[in-house]
């Protein structure tokens, strides 16, 4: 930039040489930010390069000893691998199914029948983001104490006993369910903002359709893509949960990781790698459906934003779910 | 994210200068379930979404606000209000746990509030659409990316048998992954892409017409910063910053993995003290601490909203 004053000033007098000089400020311009924007650029691709490569080098390099796919080829046979992975995922369907029952009457409700609860509604759906998990699960543990203590003659004490069955602890569902439905929320409202609802439910009803059928066949598939993208963030979220799993005493995935780290430190790198590969490519199918979905190429790049946009908050929540 | 505070304000306005119209409205409903019988009212959808938010959110809550500030009289059974928990859970090693944990997040949020900016304009200026891509799907993934995961990958990175740590022979130059810089090091890997993604969007709403402009004008491309580009992106970088500072603070899992408690963080002060680590007669600051933190957490947000609200409003 400081050349173009110069540049500039010489040419005053004749017109034909401002293109010139604009031109060779343009270029002067633009060459530099290329030199910041390839060192900014590489530099963090290393820091977030880096650390993938040498978990995967540290799971198959052990040292003195050569390459060994040992750590991989354990995994599957490893002692409660399968249990608090299937247990992990059985609580992610839940948690899914849960929020998605509870959100999305909620959301139509209050764009066809009750505008007023909307605020309510979101303010409930956004609170949890104000409750770190850690503080979450302290208030859980307070409750679910309330059970020995005060119900243990009332009919209540059996679901207290219910909800921590340790085969399937439902606490946990309803405690996921909690951490998801700012993620929930934001996703199927960004959704439905695309979307006239209630013209959509107008012109159903006057083609005969019934509400379910309205519901199913219209309203849902014109929200797949942001459905999707509320299942994956309450999947990401659930798989990769730890605080509040642990501190209630349960071992799905997360905390199985932990508990195997201390005998088997490569096999806890390589099931830490795997889980970011399967989340990774769960990502990629989901904005592969985004995209799919959108009508025009024009959208083609804000569609498959539209899950990174609304992964913001959840990126955040399931950062902090996670921890 | 970006999006959703002009559709609260304008729900807020509506319901504001459409009172009369939704006054009618909800009279109304009665009268229409009259005449149709079967109909149901309109709230009803949104009614099992409030049961378990009561049940699953404000119970928890409740009892979490109950406890920290009653003491059970072990003798009569009796309950008093107290603060004794609160007063408790700002002395000593648990103020020093809740001045960590804000002076990690503090720092880890600046320093990705800077290199996320960085990252993202990068990406802004390039014109290649596959770049863009690539960096918001990759940032979507590892801003995701925390929790235990992201320790183990540390540690066997930049841990004491660290494939890094061993080539570069980082243990003799002083370097220890189970320390505040570590942890720092460590938390940018989340925080970082998530201030990519918030930002991006900003980024993308300053016109090239207002740059151009302000060369026309002859404006150096610092004047042009100073005072066009952050005055504009002020309330979506302090957002950011905030956003970044509430997930470094609420962050858990990677330093119970990785630092046990070497370092003083609130959170895992929490966790020790449910598992019973703590004194006799302490038991309940745990609760007094999550109390702290919930109302930490609330001020940021309380900052966080309103901003976004702005920034969108000068963005769109």
């Amino acid at each position: 930039m400081a050349a173009l004053t110069p540049t500039a000033a010489p040419a005053r007098p004749g017109p034909a040489g401002r293109p010139e000089a604009r031109g060779t400020a343009g270029a002067g311009a633009r060459r530099r930010p290329r030199v910041w924007r390839g060192v900014v650029l590489t530099l963090a691709g290393l820091y977030f390069v880096v650390p993938l490569l040498s978990s995967f080098v540290f799971t198959v390099h052990i040292p003195n000893q050569g390459v060994s796919f040992a750590a991989y080829t354990g995994i599957l046979s490893a002692d409660g691998f399968g249990r608090s992975l299937l247990l992990s995922l059985g609580l992610a369907a839940a948690t899914i199914a849960l929020s998605l029952l509870l959100t999305v009457p909620a959301l139509l409700a209050v764009r066809l029948g009750a505008p007023r609860l909307r605020p309510v509604v979101e303010v409930v759906c956004m609170l949890p983001l104000v409750v770190p998990p850690i503080a979450l699960v302290t208030g859980v543990t307070t409750v679910l104490r309330w059970g020995p203590d005060h119900l243990s003659r009332t009919p209540f004490y059996q679901t207290f006993l219910a909800v921590q069955d340790e085969s399937f602890p439902i606490v946990l569902v309803l405690a996921y369910t909690v951490l998801a439905l700012p993620f929930v929320y934001r996703s199927l409202d960004a959704g439905l903002r695309a979307v006239d609802v209630p013209t959509l439910v107008e012109a159903a009803r006057n083609c005969g359709a019934g509400p379910l059928y309205t519901v199913w066949r219209v309203i849902l598939p014109n929200l797949r893509s942001s459905l999707a993208g509320a299942s994956f963030l309450t999947l990401a979220l659930v798989l990769g949960e730890y605080t509040i799993a642990s501190l209630l005493g349960f071992r799905p995935f997360a905390v199985w990781i932990v508990s195997v780290s201390g005998a088997e430190a490569r096999m806890s790198v390589a099931v830490s790698l795997l889980s970011l590969l399967i989340t990774w490519g769960l990502l990629l199918v989901l904005s592969r459906a985004g995209t799919r979905g959108a009508a025009t190429t024009g959208s083609v790049p804000s569609a498959s934003a539209v899950p990174s946009a609304s992964a913001v908050p959840s990126a955040s929540a399931s950062a902090s779910g996670k921890e | 994210m970006t999006a959703l505070p002009p559709t609260t304000a304008a729900a807020g306005r509506r319901g504001t200068a459409g009172r009369p119209g939704a006054a009618n409205g909800a009279p109304a409903a009665p009268g229409t379930r009259g005449t149709r019988g079967r109909k149901a009212p309109g709230w009803l959808g949104a009614l099992p979404l409030l049961v378990f938010a009561a049940i699953g959110f404000g119970l928890p809550v409740g009892a979490l606000l109950y406890g920290a500030v009653t003491r059970d009289d072990p003798a009569t059974g009796a309950t008093a209000l107290t603060g004794e928990h609160l007063q408790r859970s700002l002395q000593g090693p648990y103020l020093g746990s809740l001045v960590g944990s804000v002076q990690l997040s503090a720092l880890t949020a600046l320093i990705g509030t800077v290199l996320g900016v960085l990252i993202a304009q990068a990406v802004v200026t390039a014109r290649g659409g596959a770049l863009r891509t690539a960096v918001l799907t990759a940032s979507g993934v590892l801003a995701n990316f925390g929790g235990i995961p992201l320790a183990f990958a540390f540690v066997a990175t930049l841990g004491i048998s660290g494939v890094v740590t061993r080539l570069g022979r980082l243990d003799s130059l002083g370097w220890n992954l189970y320390s505040f810089t570590g942890l720092a090091v460590i938390y940018l890997y989340f925080l970082v892409p998530l201030m990519v993604l918030v930002i991006l969007p900003a980024l993308d709403g300053l016109r090239p017409q207002w740059r151009e402009a302000a060369q026309n004008a002859g404006a150096t491309a610092w004047q042009f910063w100073r005072h066009v580009g952050l005055p504009v992106l002020a309330p979506s970088l302090l957002g950011g910053f905030v956003l970044l500072f509430g997930s470094a603070f609420a962050a858990h899992a990677t330093a119970a993995a990785l630092v046990g408690g070497s370092v003083p963080l609130v959170t895992l002060k929490i966790a020790d003290a449910l598992s019973g680590n703590v004194l006799v007669g302490q038991e309940n600051v745990a609760l007094a601490l999550s109390l702290d933190m919930i109302v930490i957490a609330g001020l940021v947000m309380a900052v966080y909203l309103p901003l976004q609200r702005r920034s969108s409003r000068w963005l769109h």
